[in-house]
């Protein structure tokens, strides 16, 4: 069975339960469950090694603080060399020169030319620049128009000479083209290789030489086995690229592949790829993704995510409107809708410690929120903006027009209230009454 | 005239099929010469000037089994099996070993190795669905089978039911022009249930013989993308009750034990029938196909080993597990 990393993990701290402090003998077997779980990860076996005789240096002879169990103390050690071995900090691209041309290079189907379309999107909104797109992909079917479409998506001009079977032409004569259209930075996307292909292989050296860019970047699917060294090494020798995009990271992959990458061939992961959709590019963080191979959460992200969603003002509007006791279900709605902007509701769930390992078997889905919809859209207005005034024959005619039954109703009702309740206290500084409250169980289940 | 042609094409066809198979063998052998070096190595390095193995021995083993993505679980039964048998007979020489271990991997592979699509001479088209996760060479797989069926002098249509990916119609027809069979697309964006609908009730009008329908690339994890699977499966029936008759999850060699997972979700939404095993040309050893056969009962009907159009093989479990090991 392949069970997550943190499950195992988990099995691997109870070995450690209730021991005072870490010692050679049980720390050994912990170890083995470690390497295994890491492995299970996909990290390379070497690096598994390795870095196992390093956490198990750092964690020896520690006391185990009363407060902290071994296990505890030993996720920390963890998630901190974790975070050293992926490369402590963020590592920006180096954007300084005019124009900054950016190579993009990897295997067949990791994700390169999707790469290039959420990259220009990127370099455009957030970094204010002219991007041009480069179409050297000159053999897989339809890639060419591939890059195109997303060009287009994502309001960016594209280079492309469909006749041209000579990739290092095209990218030459795209830089002349950057060079007088004004375009700040070239994004040239290449043609998916196989490190052993030596003829592929030497064409992307030979475009590598030939324009000299500022930025190599190696594409690479997170999802990846114990090929990653081999494939890492091969086309950091070919290239010596300056830093790694991981993608399909929204998978449940747990990403071993970055861990071994980085301590292979020391280079850092600059991007990761979280959706097939053009917004959907990540800066990388090694703490972060520290924390989710080790299934522990990943909190920061989480809030990033709903601040880019949340609209501040809308927010403020709901608070007068809480303030005032005039939340209603319409409010309510329109804040189901913002979590479902946020994406995939289990995905969010398990950013959240403790949460991901609780839901990993659960079906947890955006159609979770149908009924409660469907429920709220048979309302009226008036119904809506004052739900007090809900009775009995409201309720049957509520129910027969969403298909659901005059308790589902009163359930909904009643999750509504304990919902308003809650966000009352939180406004009036009640955190603790909330506590209260939700160690009670009466937390609103939707 | 015709009937002249037809003739030469069988004629050609067999005259080049055993260079073809040689061509084959070569290339298979030399994809995986790389694996086969490098494990005989270590094996050999393992028990060169020993007459019995012993717990160092079994962690080598180890190490090269998983360095090949066969995975800790799989792994781990294997070195329990060989273990035992060791203890049984005792004294154990190099050789014996080697046979062993094959013998051991090869019986994880427990069904007899798939053949050919056999397509039934009935009225309705043989439908054969494609999934798998994102850019793992769908297309290109269905690309190169349809030219194979088309040269088994049979009438494919293919059904462009990416819709999702930007210019994934514009690829498939390149394949179907290029190939030479028809196609059924519409506009990117539109349901890919009505598309796979269309390519069947168009395929059954011309009397085609077999149909092959594409899917976009989906995580195993999206549930929404995972239900549409199983909806579009679902809708073939209202024109052929059986189909799809085939469900091929196709799984990148490089990929780790995350195929493992893919074989389960896809599975469970579609019901799998064989996989096809892609880019084996490369240094990925696609080990992690043990494990799902053994653990799924999944089969392996194709192996990638190029992006030519000829370049798909029939899987064959023991030249896959010799040529790791042979010398």
């Amino acid at each position: 069975m392949f069970d997550n990393l943190s499950n195992k993990l988990d099995k691997a701290f109870k070995i450690l339960k209730g021991q005072g402090s870490i010692s050679e003998i049980n720390v050994a077997q912990t170890m083995k469950e470690i390497r295994k779980a890491l492995i299970s990860a996909d990290v390379d076996f070497k690096t598994a090694k390795e870095f196992t005789a390093t956490v198990k240096e750092k964690a020896l002879g520690q006391e185990v603080l009363t407060s902290l169990k071994p296990g505890e103390l030993l996720t920390k050690i963890m998630k901190d060399e974790l975070s050293i071995l992926m490369g402590s900090e963020k590592s920006d691209l180096d954007l300084s020169s005019k124009p900054t041309i950016i190579l993009v290079a990897g295997l067949q189907g990791s994700g390169k030319t999707t790469f290039c379309g959420k990259l220009a999107l990127l370099l455009k909104t957030k970094f204010k620049k002219n991007p041009l797109l480069v179409a050297c992909d000159i053999y897989r079917p339809a890639a060419i128009n591939q890059l195109t479409v997303l060009s287009e998506e994502v309001g960016v001009s594209v280079y492309k000479e469909e006749e041209n079977k000579n990739p290092v032409d095209i990218a030459n004569n795209a830089i002349s083209f950057a060079k007088k259209n004004s375009k700040d930075v070239i994004i040239i996307d290449t043609a998916g290789r196989l490190a052993i292909d030596e003829k592929m292989m030497n064409e992307i050296g030979l475009i590598k030489n030939s324009i000299n860019p500022n930025e190599i970047l190696f594409v690479v699917d997170a999802m990846t086995g114990q090929d990653a060294v081999n494939t890492a090494k091969s086309f950091n020798e070919k290239l010596d690229f300056n830093g790694v995009v991981l993608t399909k990271l929204d998978g449940d992959t747990r990403g071993g592949a970055a861990l071994t990458i980085r301590s292979v061939v020391d280079k850092p992961i600059k991007f990761i790829g979280t959706s097939e959709k053009m917004d959907g590019l990540d800066i990388f963080y090694p703490d972060r993704m520290a924390g989710r191979i080790l299934g522990m959460g990943d909190v920061i992200s989480l809030v990033e995510r709903a601040q880019q969603q949340f609209n501040e003002e809308e927010a403020r509007k709901i608070q007068k409107k809480i303030a005032k006791n005039s939340f209603g279900f319409d409010d309510f709605l329109s804040q189901i809708q913002q979590v479902k902007k946020m994406g995939n509701i289990k995905d969010l769930a398990s950013m959240i410690p403790g949460v991901g390992k609780s839901i990993k078997d659960a079906d947890i889905d955006n159609d979770s929120f149908k009924g409660i919809e469907s429920i709220i859209y048979s309302m009226t207005p008036e119904e809506r903006s004052n739900p007090v005034i809900l009775n009995g024959s409201r309720k049957k005619r509520i129910a027969d027009g969403s298909g659901s039954d005059v308790q589902e109703i009163n359930q909904l009702i009643k999750q509504f209230n304990q919902m308003s309740k809650m966000m009352k206290m939180m406004q009036g500084g009640g955190a603790s009454k909330m506590m209260q409250m939700m160690k009670g169980n009466n937390m609103p289940k939707f | 005239m015709a009937f002249f042609n037809k003739f030469k094409n069988i004629f050609s066809r067999e005259n080049k099929s055993q260079e073809d198979k040689d061509l084959e063998k070569k290339k298979l052998d030399n994809s995986l010469n790389k694996t086969k070096n490098t494990l005989f190595e270590k094996i050999s390095k393992t028990i060169v000037g020993k007459s019995k193995i012993d717990d160092n021995d079994l962690d080598d083993f180890e190490e090269i089994l998983i360095s090949s993505d066969i995975g800790v679980e799989t792994t781990l039964k294997i070195i329990n099996n060989l273990q035992s048998r060791v203890k049984k007979d005792k004294f154990i020489n190099t050789n014996d070993l080697y046979s062993i271990l094959k013998e051991e991997i090869s019986n994880l592979f427990n069904e007899e190795d798939l053949k050919e699509f056999v397509i039934p001479n009935v009225n309705e088209p043989y439908v054969i669905m494609v999934v798998g996760v994102n850019g793992v060479g769908k297309t290109t797989t269905i690309g190169k089978l349809a030219y194979k069926l088309k040269n088994a002098g049979l009438k494919v249509v293919l059904g462009a039911g990416d819709t999702f990916r930007a210019a994934a119609v514009d690829q498939i027809s390149i394949w179907a022009e290029r190939v030479g069979v028809e196609i059924v697309k519409q506009e990117m964006g539109s349901d890919p249930a009505s598309v796979a609908f269309d390519t069947l009730q168009s395929a059954k009008a011309k009397n085609a013989d077999v149909v092959i329908i594409d899917t976009a690339g989906r995580l195993h994890n999206k549930i929404n993308l995972m239900n549409e699977l199983t909806k579009i499966k679902n809708v073939m029936h209202k024109i052929i009750p059986n189909a799809p008759h085939d469900v091929m999850l196709v799984l990148d060699a490089s990929t780790g034990q995350n195929a493992i997972e893919q074989a389960r979700q896809f599975t469970a939404a579609t019901k799998v029938n064989s996989l096809a095993l892609t880019k084996l040309d490369g240094t990925a050893k696609g080990g992690v196909v043990i494990g799902i056969s053994d653990q799924f009962n999944i089969p392996v009907r194709y192996i990638g080993v190029g992006e030519g159009v000829n370049d798909l093989q029939l899987f064959n479990s023991k030249e896959f597990v010799n040529s790791i090991f042979d010398n």
